[in-house]
């Protein structure tokens, strides 16, 4: 922990909220598909891409200094976001399958960070 | 609860086809991860410059293209709460293909770790209650 800058930790939260924002693109432009596959070539997955290539810039610049088993796990707080983005947006429900599913995945990114060295 | 669903049996199978299909996008995010780390590891420059002239992390980033392309195909059908979790297993290859092909050496807490992914995993990959 103590190796770890605060400035790495920021990246990393930042990282993982803009990243959250990109799936929510990414599910908005999901949609065009409905149309024909090429419609993958939307505007909407276009703007999800650019958000992705934004949070992996800070993703990048992150990782770089400090240790990996505090980083690392920290991109999976994205998925937190992303549960909340999935309500808010899309009405998806809240379930007690989805909370125990995503508390299990947590837990484990955080062991999986603790034998990260 | 789901707005598509027309017959049960027809949202069963497109949810677990979903699932699959992110299934196979963290197969490809996790090679993409190898590569990105290769990369990340010689970056000369740390500027936009040095990223986009490094081959290792161009390819993990062409690689997570493909994977992106899976994750919209499944996002298409599915709900984006319950499929994007799912996403963890490319710790899980990741963790596993560092051991086979890197050698590194097994740590109980990453084992652990990627054993309770895989039970988190399923527990959404469960058919719900709705």
């Amino acid at each position: 922990m103590s190796g770890t800058p605060l400035s790495s930790m920021l990246l990393m939260l930042v990282a993982s909220i803009i990243g959250s924002f990109g799936a929510v693109l990414l599910k908005l432009g999901a949609g065009e598909l409905n149309k024909g596959f090429w419609h993958i070539l939307n505007i909407k997955l276009a703007a999800g891409v650019v958000v992705y290539l934004v949070s992996w810039y800070f993703f990048v610049l992150g990782i770089r200094h400090g240790e990996l088993s505090v980083l690392y796990p920290m991109v999976s707080l994205g998925y937190i976001w992303t549960l909340l983005w999935a309500r808010l947006f899309f009405r998806e429900a809240f379930t007690r399958q989805k909370f125990l599913g995503l508390a299990l995945i947590l837990l484990g990114v955080f062991f999986v960070g603790l034998g990260s060295k | 609860m789901n707005r598509t669903a027309a017959n049960p049996q027809e949202t069963e199978a497109a949810r677990r086809r979903s699932v699959l299909m992110v299934f196979g996008c963290t197969v490809l995010g996790a090679a993409a991860q190898i590569f990105m780390k290769l990369g990340a590891n010689h970056l000369a420059h740390p500027g936009l410059i040095g990223m986009v002239t490094n081959l290792p992390l161009l390819s993990g980033l062409v690689l997570y293209g493909l994977s992106t392309v899976l994750l919209v195909l499944a996002l298409k059908d599915g709900e984006l709460s319950l499929l994007y979790p799912v996403i963890a297993l490319t710790y899980v290859w990741v963790t596993v293909l560092s051991l086979l092909l890197l050698h590194d050496k097994p740590d109980p807490y990453k084992l652990a770790g990627i054993a309770i992914i895989v039970i988190g995993v399923s527990v959404l990959g469960w058919r719900g209650k709705k």
